[in-house]
């Protein structure tokens, strides 16, 4: 028996500890299915898939025995159940894809399993990805591993943030390894933020949306999240990549991410966008985000304050364009050709019945929202206006990556709160994503990563933005802000230790 | 003017009619995926997971169906525009998957251009197109099948049609009919659909509406599906005369859609409809706008056949065909090759006046009796032109020539064949019409005697007996020339 | 702006989704909300701004003119909810 726990290991480490044949990709997979079984409260999956899981683990052991190998031979991950998977149920966490299996694989997840990853299960979610604290799931909420050491939050089981909440929280927990999420307006670096992990999205483009259920598609990208920078940079290989089935997936290659690491920050220029220190921002958020512009410093960056002046401005701006397309993506379930169906006396009926019954009350409100922006009359002062108000933020966005390399930002305004709070306030839960979606509207990289614990024991993230498609140089400058936070904490749902 | 008046109680009535024609673009594979869009296929045999509208599917543009939206714009003589948009229109109905179409809505790949259709009394009337747009087709709705349900086929859902949508120019019926005549023909010529408004490829929402001359337009109904010339031209008289006696009556007409029964002879509300519409147009977010270059189109313009206008003056001008001829040839792409094809093939030239008389008269009214359209024409273009050259040479005369064509148009053979296995050459030999003219006169001495006491016209009857005594093969002109000689 | 029942009772059918009426009121008040919210948008100046047609850069993306999908009833029609004859059925329809 190893003298530490196979559900701890790194992404990174387990490929090396797979090639050393330490151990086999079957009990590296079993240790997760177990410690998963053991984890089940955390309701961070919606359906687990322990027995394709072994499959695939021992089709991964050939592999590595006949020196074939890919970037995720034998790597546990988590699907977030937003990726249609083959044969196995594909929920979006709605009542309206009830009983749906896909005849087909996501590009996502294809490339994934190509390259030798090991599916989990499929990961709870807010409702078609739609929320920020993973409580709108038809499938039930999912906890946060963490839990508050004082404060009024103590003992309260918290919000793992959303929407790839299950994702989040399953990676936090040591019960998946990496997992893969989406983010339409910080559903993957919001949840890292609050469960203590690394979340990345990607440039719009870089990764394919082809088979992933479409919550707004001028936004929605696939990313990772990992319990470190290096395996977000492994997995971000693996999934990315040119895909002619998707008209807005980039035919551009994708750098060795892994090795683009090693890349030195000195001399790199850190923005600092002024607009992202809010009024109520919490001290110790504030503190965390200047000790992470003094860590980047002193590993040779320089720090320049630029201005974004259209910041406030991006979430109203995303709660136009976001319902907008999300109100006509979620047209198709009408009840006829896959999913939940409430036969009603007439057509109209069955419509309306099938949708009010399969739609929980967020996405039922967002729809509500989006066809409202457009309907006649509307259309010009909201939804025209903010596609013109979107062109701006991208080009303040353009105008200071002429000044400056990334910019550092906090992720979230707070770190995780109970289950419960802000349920009746839609606004306050959407003020989560105010420092997430800017970056989204303008379809830019940026990464989460773990920085510091607040005085309630719970975990804070550092948010980096990147040019279009310069992941790698984000990566390598978020390297450098692990190696200087080492943030070292883990949460206390998190296995043996 | 063309126009047509409608006569009321009150007086006359002017009617303007405008087109929407969707037009099925002839691709293999369908709009934004790789299913077919051939017709007639098992009920959901030719859907892709696109087509079905399963989530998380994305649409990716067949390249074909651009090419032929740009041919059909410079067919219709219209602006191209380098830069345009899909959108998305929003509506729910069982055989429209996604619940929304992917079209164009305020940006088209194909803007303003014009047709120019004949009137009734010859002269050419320009009718505005206001653009064409590339849209999916929906499926298919099937009613019919069970007392409580419609059933549902996808196939046709996601085919590329292209919508041709004129401006209000069109005053009559009759105007109507030629235009949507008129833009079949160009499609049909360029090859961008096969205008087969049976099979669904080619249909027509008709937009109706009436006022007193030099008024301002009136309310408009916009009449849906409309599958044949013939029913066009019925639906506009039928919804102009009741939209007449509506107003008259002291009514007014609701803007609506109407569905035309050509049973009944009449349109009646679409109850299904009924609904005020907002279709939310905004533009797909799934697709980037649709950008091409000026030498794309450059190159479509350079390979673009002859269009019928172009074609019509040249048979004129160049062929020398009559006007009625021109028109009647022109009318569709496959009679107007088959006519230039039957001036051409094989190895001596026509003289197309002769081709063209014995195409539009001999081979339509036999075509027409045997209800076969001219691809199907049981005598190829190359025969055709073998018996005109057998004409040319003096080989059958034109009498035998029409024994000799129902012959061919029976059994498929050539002309050659036919004239030598009956012997039915002509005789051109001065000994033989000699002795045959000869044996008549030496047999009708009182007819003779006539001719030679000045009834001249006695020589038809003369000219008949020799035909008659020849099989009708003897040369008529030697028989003239002949008869006189000897009647001297 | 504000939203009343009415407007709900209109976007609602236009979405097809069936709102009962004591719900009406509540969303009419959480829509109404976050319209008010979002019309700080107004503040923005885009009077000579194009509005976003694709946040990435790139041309449209063609496929070729080559049929290389369907033929596969069995999966179109696998998640359905009810079917005959290889058709998809939904209620009657009128036309």
């Amino acid at each position: 028996m190893a003298d530490y726990e196979l559900t701890d290991l790194t992404i990174a480490a387990a490929r090396t500890g797979l090639r050393n044949r330490d151990f086999s990709s079957v009990e590296l997979v079993q240790a997760h299915i177990d410690a998963g079984e053991a984890a089940r409260d955390l309701n961070a999956y919606i359906t687990p898939t322990p027995e394709r899981a072994q499959t695939m683990a021992a089709a991964a052991d050939a592999a590595l025995a006949s020196d074939e190998a890919g970037m995720l031979t034998g790597i546990p991950i988590a699907v977030k159940d937003l990726f249609c998977t083959q044969g196995v149920a594909t929920t979006a966490a709605s009542h309206i894809l009830e009983g749906f299996i896909p005849p087909y694989e996501s590009s996502v997840t294809a490339n994934l399993w190509r390259q030798g990853g090991v599916m989990l299960g499929k990961a709870n979610l807010d409702e078609f990805a739609m929320g920020s604290a993973n409580v709108t799931s038809y499938y039930g909420t999912v906890t946060n591993p963490w839990q508050a050491t004082s404060g009024p939050l103590k003992g309260k089981d918290l919000v793992p943030g959303g929407s790839s909440g299950g994702s989040a929280s399953a990676v936090a927990s040591r019960i998946a390894m990496g997992a893969v999420g989406t983010d339409t307006g910080g559903s993957i670096r919001q949840p890292a933020s609050f469960c203590g992990v690394v979340g990345m999205k990607p440039t719009y483009g870089r990764c394919s949306r082809w088979g992933t259920i479409a919550f707004a598609s001028s936004l929605d990208q696939a990313g990772p999240l990992t319990r470190s920078v290096e395996d977000a940079a492994i997995m971000l290989g693996a999934m990315a990549g040119h895909d002619p089935k998707d008209s807005t997936s980039v035919d551009i290659d994708v750098p060795d991410y892994q090795a683009g690491l090693r890349a030195s920050v000195k001399g790199l220029k850190v923005g600092i966008p002024k607009e992202y220190r809010v009024d109520d921002m919490p001290p110790e958020i504030d503190a965390l985000w200047q000790a992470g512009a003094e860590w980047l410093r002193q590993a040779g960056a320089e720090i320049v304050e630029i201005s974004l002046p259209l910041t406030k401005y991006a979430l109203p701006c995303y709660y136009i364009v976001a319902p907008a397309e999300a109100s006509s993506n979620l047209a198709r379930y009408d009840g006829i050709r896959y999913g939940l169906r409430v036969d009603g006396k007439d057509l109209v009926d069955t419509y309306e019945g099938t949708r009010a019954a399969g739609f929980g009350d967020e996405v039922q409100r967002r729809i509500m929202i989006g066809t409202y922006v457009l309907s006649s009359g509307y259309y010009d002062a909201y939804y025209l206006k903010a596609q013109k108000v979107r062109t701006r933020i991208a080009e303040d966005f353009r105008a200071v990556f002429t000044e400056c390399d990334v910019l550092l930002t906090p992720t979230a305004p707070s770190s995780a709160f109970a289950i419960g709070e802000k349920m009746d306030d839609p606004i306050a839960m959407y003020l989560n994503d105010i420092f997430t979606v800017p970056a989204s509207m303008a379809g830019l990289p940026a990464l989460s990563l773990p920085a510091g614990l607040d005085a309630q024991g719970l975990p804070l993230g550092l948010q980096l933005i990147g040019q279009a498609f310069d992941e790698a140089r984000l990566l390598s400058v978020a390297q450098s802000l692990e190696t200087a936070a080492a943030f070292d904490k883990r949460p206390i749902r998190s296995g043996a230790a | 003017m063309s126009e047509q008046l409608i006569d009321g109680q009150t007086g006359s009535w002017e009617i303007v009619v405008g087109l929407e024609i969707h037009a099925q673009a002839i691709t293999q594979a369908k709009l934004f995926s790789g299913a077919a869009t051939e017709f007639g296929a098992a009920a959901n045999t030719q859907v892709s997971l696109v087509d079905a509208a399963m989530p998380g599917m994305l649409p990716v543009i067949n390249m074909e169906c651009v090419h032929q939206a740009i041919r059909s714009g410079l067919g219709l003589k219209a602006k191209i525009n380098l830069h345009s948009v899909f959108d998305r229109k929003n509506y729910f109905y069982p055989d429209l998957p996604q619940g929304y179409q992917i079209s164009q809505f305020k940006q088209p790949i194909i803007g303003e251009g014009c047709v120019s259709i004949e009137t009734e009394e010859g002269g050419i009337k320009e009718i505005g197109v206001e653009r064409l747009h590339l849209e999916q087709d929906a499926g298919k709705s099937v009613h019919d099948r069970h007392p409580r349900k419609t059933y549902i086929d996808l196939n046709r859902s996601g085919v590329g049609l292209m919508e041709i949508v004129s401006k209000p120019d069109i005053r009559s019926a009759e105007e109507a009919a030629a235009y949507v005549t008129k833009v079949r023909a160009i499609l049909r010529y360029i090859g961008t659909c096969d205008g087969n408004m049976e099979e669904g490829s080619l249909r027509a929402d008709v937009n109706v509406s009436v006022r007193r001359p030099g008024e301002d337009l009136g309310t408009r109904c916009e009449i849906k599906n409309v599958n044949s010339i013939r029913f066009v031209r019925m639906a506009v008289e039928i919804e102009a005369r009741r939209q007449v006696d509506l107003i008259e009556a002291g009514g007014t007409v609701d803007q609506e859609t109407r569905l035309f029964d050509p049973d009944r002879g009449e349109t009646r509300t679409m109850r299904s409809k009924e609904e005020a519409h907002d279709y939310r147009y905004f533009p797909d977010p799934d697709l980037l706008p649709l950008e091409f270059d000026q030498a794309l189109v450059d190159q479509l313009a350079a390979e673009l056949p002859e269009l019928p206008d172009e074609k019509y003056a040249r048979f004129v001008a160049n062929h020398g065909l009559s006007e009625y001829d021109a028109r009647v040839l022109i009318d569709d792409r496959e009679t107007a090759d088959f006519f230039e094809r039957t001036l051409t093939d094989g190895e001596s030239k026509r003289d197309p006046k002769i081709a063209a008389n014995w195409i539009v008269t001999e081979l339509f009214g036999a075509l027409n009796a045997a209800d076969r359209s001219i691809q199907n024409s049981p005598i190829s273009s190359a025969q055709l032109g073998g018996l005109l050259d057998l004409i040319a040479d003096g080989t059958i005369s034109g009498r035998i020539a029409k024994e000799v064509f129902t012959e061919m148009f029976n059994t498929g053979s050539d002309a050659g064949m036919i004239v030598k296995a009956k012997g039915l050459e002509q005789i051109s030999d001065t000994g033989e019409i000699e002795a045959i003219i000869a044996k008549i006169i030496a047999d009708s001495p009182d007819q003779a005697d006539q001719y030679r006491s000045g009834n001249e016209k006695i020589a038809g009857w003369f000219v008949g007996q020799t035909m008659k005594a020849s099989q009708g093969r003897a040369n008529p002109g030697m028989v003239n020339k002949i008869l006189k000689a000897k009647l001297k | 702006m504000s939203i009343d029942r009415a407007a709900v009772t209109h976007i609602a059918r236009l979405a097809r989704l069936r709102i009962t009426e004591s719900d009406k009121e509540k969303l009419a008040g959480e829509l109404s909300d976050i319209m008010n919210w979002i019309e700080q948008l107004q503040e923005v100046e885009t009077a000579t701004t194009q509005p976003m047609s694709s946040v990435i850069e790139m041309a449209l993306k063609m496929r070729p003119d080559i049929v290389d999908d369907g033929g596969k009833a069995d999966d179109v029609l696998a998640n359905a909810s009810e079917t005959a004859d290889g058709h998809y059925v939904t209620n009657k329809v009128i036309e």
